[in-house]
């Protein structure tokens, strides 16, 4: 059989397709696609798990929590389905594998700590700007939201910004 | 005539349901386009490869003009959808870090959760820096950032009405700087790939 590990699809054909999956968010059921609402989900869960009171004081939860069950959420059910799709398709292009992405110039341990101090930034970084690449931008730009155009302006020209700086972490 | 949820249509078990299968869809093709290898995802920042640009603009574009078409046709009433409601401040403040995160961690929240659940070790890392992240916002939240977040409210403002034209020639207007971008992007991409050996590209798939 071909080897298609290295192998993707087209990304206007990508790009179309999830295009597609965003209108019928919208849609089916009003929501757009995300992924750090799933998250907060998750973590508001584990308050609440570990104590109501808590989780209902918390000016973070509280008006979560008093919703009723943090995880009966569409955020939380399209994640589990962002997780069985990218396992459908790395199992046909044969990408199902332990492995660590990276630049070739560099260690597995300096990728690894980057990769952890890079997910520690995204992860104030959406709870403070209101959603993430895909819930606050993509989303956002799909019903011409102002706020997706300024997430969309600091997250990328941020990243061309900053880029320089952290240019041996990845050429 | 949709939304359906919010019109009551479907029930909250089907919209569930329907959040599964939507969802298995966004997954398969960020893992198709090469979204769970970090060094796709960075290539934009560096002009080595421009996939995101393309992949993101063409989604953004294609759900903007066609729930643009199907608002105007009556299929969906866009006043009934999420809206966002627009804090300029923390968005910018909150968009930078999501920038610093990009550059240094190579995934986005989305992309990381695809990594992850197929095996990629960084892209398992990252989730738990992201988790770390969200802990140590919501535990410092009312003393650190809870004014912030909730200042410069502008409401549910639209772009287009920002900017005093109309919907369609908004959308109109970024497909052409879209397609401009995605132009640019290739020469660019030529450009810095021009002196690397077929190894060097192989990872990357182009």
């Amino acid at each position: 059989m071909k080897d298609l590990k290295n192998k993707y699809l087209n990304p206007y054909i990508a790009g179309f397709f999830i295009g597609l999956a965003l209108i019928a968010a919208y849609y089916f059921s009003g929501e757009g696609l995300g992924s750090s609402g799933a998250y907060k989900r998750f973590v508001i869960a584990s308050f609440d798990a570990v104590s109501h009171t808590y989780a209902l004081k918390s000016h973070y939860s509280g008006s979560v929590v008093s919703n009723g069950n943090p995880l009966s959420s569409w955020l939380v059910f399209e994640i589990l389905g962002v997780v069985a799709g990218a396992i459908i398709s790395a199992a046909i292009f044969g990408r199902l594998e332990w492995k660590i992405g990276k630049s070739p110039k560099i260690s597995n341990k300096t990728r690894l700590i980057a990769a952890f101090i890079g997910g520690i930034f995204w992860g104030v970084g959406t709870q403070l700007g209101r959603g993430c690449t895909s819930g606050l931008v993509m989303s956002g730009m799909a019903v011409n939201s102002l706020s997706g155009y300024i997430g969309l302006i600091a997250i990328f020209g941020g990243g061309y910004l900053f880029a320089y700086f952290f240019r041996k972490l990845w050429i | 005539m949709g939304p359906l949820y919010p019109l009551g249509i479907i029930n909250e078990n089907v919209n569930l349901l329907t959040a599964f299968f939507i969802g298995v869809l966004f997954g398969g093709m960020l893992e198709a386009a090469g979204f769970t290898n970090t060094r796709k995802l960075a290539g934009v920042f560096y002009g080595y490869d421009m996939t995101v640009l393309k992949v993101f603009f063409t989604a953004a574009l294609t759900a903007a003009a066609g729930l643009f078409l199907m608002h105007h046709y009556g299929l969906i009433d866009l006043t009934k959808v999420f809206y966002p409601h627009t804090y300029w401040l923390p968005t910018l403040i909150g968009g930078l870090l999501m920038a610093l995160g990009f550059i240094i961690g190579g995934f986005c929240p989305g992309t990381s959760f695809c990594a992850a659940s197929t095996g990629k070790i960084d892209g398992i890392v990252f989730v738990v820096g992201v988790f770390i992240g969200i802990y140590f916002y919501a535990f410092t939240y009312e003393p650190l950032f809870e004014k912030l977040r909730n200042s410069t409210a502008m409401g549910q403002v639209n772009v287009a009405d920002w900017l005093g034209i109309s919907q369609g020639l908004f959308i109109l207007i970024m497909i052409v700087i879209a397609i401009a971008s995605f132009i640019f992007g290739d020469w660019v991409q030529k450009k810095v790939n021009q002196n690397k050996s077929p190894e060097d590209l192989e990872d990357l798939g182009l």
